[in-house]
C-alpha cells in the first residue's frame, strides 16, 4: 500500500499541472480578456485563488506522497507525536 | 498526541444544552447569510441599479467574494483565535459579527440617496459576512466534538450538519411571512429590510445561550495544563506533520464533500429552473421537499459513522454520486421535456397587453403570453417581451403534473442523500484529524477552501462548460457538421465528477478509517 500511495504521487502531480495548465489557458485567462466586469471577477477567481490551490496545493500533496510521508509508519510516529 | 490523564465528560444534559446552542447559533449565521442570496433580485434593484457597470461589479463581488473567497480568510483569522484563547468566545464574536453586518444591511439607504457608497457598504458588510461565516463553523464543530463522548462525535457533530439546509428553510419562511403581511409594493418600498432587521432578535437571543455555556472541556483542560499553542497558524501550517493532514482533509474529503453538496442543493435547484424550466414557485416547492424529506439523514449517516467509521460513509457519498449524475440529471431532464407531450390545441390560451417601457421614457413594451395543455396536465406558458426599441425577450415556464413532480422530488431527494453521506459525518472526522492545540485554525480551513471554493465555484464552472458545449452545438450546426455533444445540457456535471473522483481516489488511499489522532 505505501507503494501505491507513492506511486499516485506522480498522478497527483501530473494531475497539478494539467488542471494549472487547462484551468488558466481554457476558463482563467479568456474570461480576464473578455472585457466584460462579470467576467472579469470569474477570472480572478480562477487564475489567483483556484488555479494557486490546485497548482500548489495538490502539487505539495503529491510531493508529499512521494516522498512517503502517508506511508502508514511516518503517520503513525506523527499521530504520537513524533515529528518527522 | 494522547492525553495522559482522563477525558472531561459532559452530562447529557450539558450536551444537550451545548448541542441546542451550538446549532441555534450557527442556523442563525447560515440564515443571515442566506437571505441576501434570497432577496437578491430586490436587493440588486436597491443598492446595484440596471445598467450600471460599476454597480454590477460590486454586486458581483459581494456575491462571490463573500460566498466563498473571504471565508477561508475566517476560517484562518477565527480559527487562529479560537486554538489561543478559547472556541466558546472566539464564535461568540462570529455570531455577533454575522447578526450586526446583516442588521446593519437592512439600514443601508438605497443606491437612489446615498448613490455608490450603497453598493460599497453592502459589499463591506457582506465581507464580514463571509468572515464571520468561516469563523463560526469550526468553532462550533469544535465545540460540540469536544463536548461529546468520543464514540458519539459523529452524532452529536451531525447535529451541526443540519443547520445549512435549516438556515435556508428559516430564511424562506421568514421572507415568505413578511411578504405575507404587506402589499407587494410595501415589501418592495421597505419589507425586504424586515428579515435583515429582526435577524437581530435572533442573534441576541442566541448570544444570551451562548454566553451561559462553559468553554470546552478539553480545550480548558489544555489551558489549565499549559498545553495550548502560542502560534496556532505556525503549527498548523508551518509544520509538516500538521499540514500534510491539512491537504489530505482537503483533497480526500472536503473538496469532494464542496462538490456534492453544492451540486444537491443549489445546482439541481438551478438546473430545474433554467435548463428545465420549470415555473419558479414549484421549482421551489419541490425543493423545499426534498430538502425536508433529506435532512433528517445528516443525522442518520452522523450516527452510522459513529458505528462503522466515518471514510467508507463519505467516500460511498462521493462515488454514487459521480457514477449516477449523469443519468439523474438525464432523467429530470427528460421528465420535464414537453417535445414528448400531446397537446390539447383547443385548450392553448393567448393575450396580448402593451404597457409603459420603464427603461425608455416614452416606449413601450408589448408582452405576448401563450399558454399551453397537455394531456398529461402540464402546463407551458410562453412569455414574449418585445420593446418599441427592438429588444426581445422569451420566458417558459413549465408546471409540471403532480407525477412528473413527485418524480423531480425523489430525484433531488436523491442528491439530497448523497449530500448527508458526505456531509453528516465530516465534522466528526474533522475534528478527529487535528489535536485540540490547533484544532480550531487546522479544521476550518481546509472545510470552507474544500466547500467555499471548490463547491462555491460550482455553479458558474458549470454553467460555462454547458455554455460552452451549447455553443459547440450551434456552431456545428450552423456548418452543417455532426453535433460535438449529444446532451449538452449535462456537460456541466464534469466538474463536480471530475472533483468527486480524484477526490474518492485520494480519500481511498490515503485517509484512515480511524480517528488520526486521540483525545
Amino acid at each position: 500500500m505505501n507503494r501505491i500511495k507513492r506511486y499516485l504521487g506522480l498522478l497527483w502531480l501530473a494531475l497539478a499541472g494539467l488542471a494549472g495548465y487547462f484551468g488558466t489557458t481554457s476558463l482563467g485567462i479568456p474570461k480576464l480578456i473578455s472585457g466584460k466586469l462579470d467576467d472579469l471577477v470569474f477570472g480572478i477567481i480562477i487564475v489567483f485563488i483556484l488555479m494557486p490551490l490546485i497548482v500548489g496545493g495538490l502539487g505539495c500533496f503529491a510531493i508529499y506522497a512521494l516522498q512517503g510521508e502517508y506511508d502508514e509508519e511516518t503517520v503513525k510516529s506523527a499521530s504520537s507525536g513524533q515529528e518527522t | 498526541m494522547v492525553s495522559d490523564s482522563p477525558k472531561p465528560t459532559a452530562s447529557t444534559r450539558t450536551l444537550m444544552s451545548v448541542i441546542g446552542a451550538s446549532s441555534v447559533g450557527t442556523l442563525i449565521e447560515w440564515y443571515d447569510f442566506y437571505i441576501f442570496g434570497s432577496l437578491a433580485t430586490v436587493l440588486s434593484t436597491k443598492f446595484f441599479p440596471e445598467g450600471n457597470p460599476t454597480a454590477a461589479f460590486l454586486s458581483t463581488l459581494a456575491t462571490f467574494a463573500a460566498g466563498f473567497v473571504v471565508r477561508p480568510f475566517g476560517a484562518l483569522f477565527f480559527g487562529r483565535l479560537g486554538d489561543l484563547i478559547g472556541r466558546k468566545y472566539t464564535f461568540m464574536v462570529t455570531l455577533l459579527l454575522m447578526g450586526g453586518a446583516t442588521f446593519a444591511i437592512g439600514l443601508i439607504p438605497s443606491y437612489d440617496t446615498i448613490g455608490f457608497l450603497a453598493p460599497t457598504l453592502v459589499l463591506i458588510l457582506r465581507l464580514l459576512q463571509g468572515l464571520a461565516l468561516g469563523g463560526e463553523y469550526g468553532g462550533a464543530a469544535t465545540y460540540v466534538a469536544e463536548h461529546s463522548p468520543t464514540n458519539q462525535r459523529g452524532y452529536w457533530t451531525s447535529w451541526i450538519q443540519t443547520t445549512a439546509t435549516s438556515g435556508l428553510f428559516i430564511s424562506l419562511l421568514v421572507i415568505l411571512l413578511t411578504r405575507k403581511s404587506m402589499s407587494p409594493s410595501a415589501f418592495d418600498d421597505w419589507g425586504w429590510r424586515v428579515p435583515f432587521l429582526v435577524s437581530i432578535l435572533m442573534v441576541l437571543i442566541s448570544y444570551v445561550i451562548r454566553r451561559n455555556m462553559s468553554e470546552s472541556p478539553l480545550f480548558a483542560k489544555a489551558k489549565a495544563e499549559g498545553k495550548t499553542s502560542a502560534n496556532p497558524l505556525k503549527e498548523s501550517f508551518g509544520r509538516k506533520y500538521n499540514f500534510k493532514f491539512v491537504l489530505l482533509a482537503l483533497f480526500g474529503a472536503t473538496m469532494g464533500q464542496g462538490v456534492v453538496w453544492y451540486t444537491g442543493q443549489f445546482y439541481a435547484m438551478n438546473f430545474i429552473k433554467t435548463v428545465c424550466n420549470v415555473d419558479a414557485v414549484q421549482s421551489d416547492e419541490l425543493m423545499t421537499v426534498a430538502l425536508l424529506m433529506g435532512t433528517p439523514f445528516f443525522v442518520v449517516f452522523g450516527w452510522l459513522s459513529d458505528k462503522i467509521g466515518r471514510k467508507g460513509i463519505m467516500l460511498f457519498g462521493m462515488l454514487v454520486a459521480l457514477l449516477t449524475y449523469r443519468p439523474l440529471y438525464e432523467k429530470m431532464y427528460q421528465t420535464t421535456n414537453i417535445s414528448s407531450r400531446q397537446e390539447i390545441p383547443a385548450n392553448a390560451t393567448i393575450s396580448t397587453t402593451v404597457t409603459p417601457d420603464p427603461k425608455q421614457t416614452g416606449g413601450t413594451v408589448q408582452t405576448k403570453t401563450v399558454t399551453h395543455q397537455y394531456t398529461d396536465g402540464t402546463m407551458l406558458t410562453e412569455v414574449t417581451k418585445v420593446s418599441s426599441a427592438g429588444k426581445s425577450d422569451l420566458k417558459r415556464a413549465v408546471l409540471l403534473n403532480d407525477s412528473d413532480r413527485w418524480t423531480l422530488i425523489w430525484l433531488v431527494f436523491i442528491q439530497v442523500i448523497y449530500v448527508t453521506l458526505v456531509y453528516g459525518p465530516i465534522a466528526a472526522f474533522l475534528v478527529e484529524m487535528f489535536p485540540v492545540q490547533i484544532r480550531y485554525t487546522s479544521m476550518s480551513l481546509p472545510y470552507h477552501i474544500g466547500n467555499g471554493v471548490f463547491g462555491g465555484l460550482l455553479p458558474a464552472v458549470a454553467t460555462y462548460l454547458a455554455t460552452g458545449a451549447n455553443q459547440a452545438n450551434l456552431a456545428a450546426q450552423q456548418t452543417g457538421s455532426p453535433l460535438p455533444f449529444a446532451a449538452p445540457y449535462l456537460e456541466g456535471l464534469w466538474y463536480p465528477i471530475i472533483v468527486a473522483g480524484v477526490s474518492f481516489l485520494i480519500g481511498l488511499v490515503y485517509l484512515k478509517n480511524r480517528p488520526q489522532v486521540a483525545d
